[in-house]
């Protein structure tokens, strides 16, 4: 009886060994392709960390290109004042600048009068993603900011006939920009005082 | 700069090697075909004001310049 059931398991094992063989084969096989096709860097998931890492590059590619005037003004109030080149006289060269933009990220420039504080007109300018990036290509916030100060220091011309110009009001509150503009003189008028105090009572 | 991405290294290297200068030279054209502007950052030698200097061909970069910094042109929005 013994003997029967050995033979019958020894069969039955003989038989399987096979299937078994197949199965254990295919399952390397697909386990293979799984390593080679994607690894575990390759795979196109979200990284929530990757657009923090590159805010936090710009901001300090940002902090290196412009002065510490304006690095203090985007750190606190979270936009750049960048003056106008052009002046109706040449006279007016001496005193401040007729005319300075407002560089907010993501969001049109605003050129407004210094001295009155009158708003002026948004230009709405972006800079695409030439590779098609979609919704995930455009620029991070503090490189956005850059590269408007870029373009305005360097060719204004050119990057003010590239923008869609609007009446104020368009895509930014005028509220909120007045708001802003004596957000900005405070701000001028506390880093005044604070120049003014002697570095031994600081 | 690279929309998605911020900054990112595409070349480094001496312009006074010939052979460094020649692979910034084919990553500055590279870039330009590609679409992008190319700026400098200056400070202005009279008043010190941080500002920044578009250049167009590889002969414009000032020969003091650190890096020159890429980006997508601008467009109207």
């Amino acid at each position: 009886m013994l003997l029967a059931l050995l033979v019958l398991a020894l069969i039955a094992i003989v038989l399987a060994t096979p299937i078994v063989v197949r199965s254990v084969v295919r399952w390397r096989n697909r386990r293979a392709a799984r390593t080679t096709a994607a690894g575990p860097l390759d795979l196109d998931l979200y990284d929530p960390g990757r657009e923090r890492r590159a805010e936090q590059r710009a901001r300090e590619l940002l902090r290196s290109c412009v002065n510490a005037e304006e690095w203090a003004m985007y750190r606190d109030l979270g936009f750049i004042r960048v003056a106008g080149r052009h002046v109706r006289r040449e006279s007016d060269r001496a005193g401040g600048p007729a005319y300075a933009y407002l560089v907010y990220p993501h969001k049109p420039i605003v050129a407004y009068v210094p001295g009155s504080g009158q708003l002026l007109s948004e230009y709405c300018v972006e800079f695409p993603d030439l590779a098609g990036g979609g919704a995930r290509g455009r620029l991070p916030a503090s490189d956005d900011v850059l590269a408007k100060w870029m373009a305005l220091t360097s060719d204004e011309d050119r990057v003010i006939r590239r923008a869609n110009m609007h009446l104020v009001g368009r895509q930014l509150d005028p509220a909120r920009l007045r708001r802003d503009l004596w957000r900005l003189a405070e701000w001028e008028r506390r880093r005044q005082r604070w120049r003014e105090v002697p570095q031994s009572r600081r | 700069m690279k929309p998605g991405h911020g900054e990112v290294l595409l070349a480094e290297g001496d312009p006074r090697v010939r052979e460094e200068e020649e692979r910034l030279v084919e990553e500055f054209r590279r870039q330009l075909d590609e679409g992008m502007w190319a700026a400098v950052p200056t400070t202005h030698p009279g008043s010190g004001r941080r500002e920044a200097r578009m250049v167009k061909s590889y002969a414009d970069i000032p020969p003091d310049a650190e890096r020159v910094i890429f980006f997508p042109r601008a467009s109207g929005g």
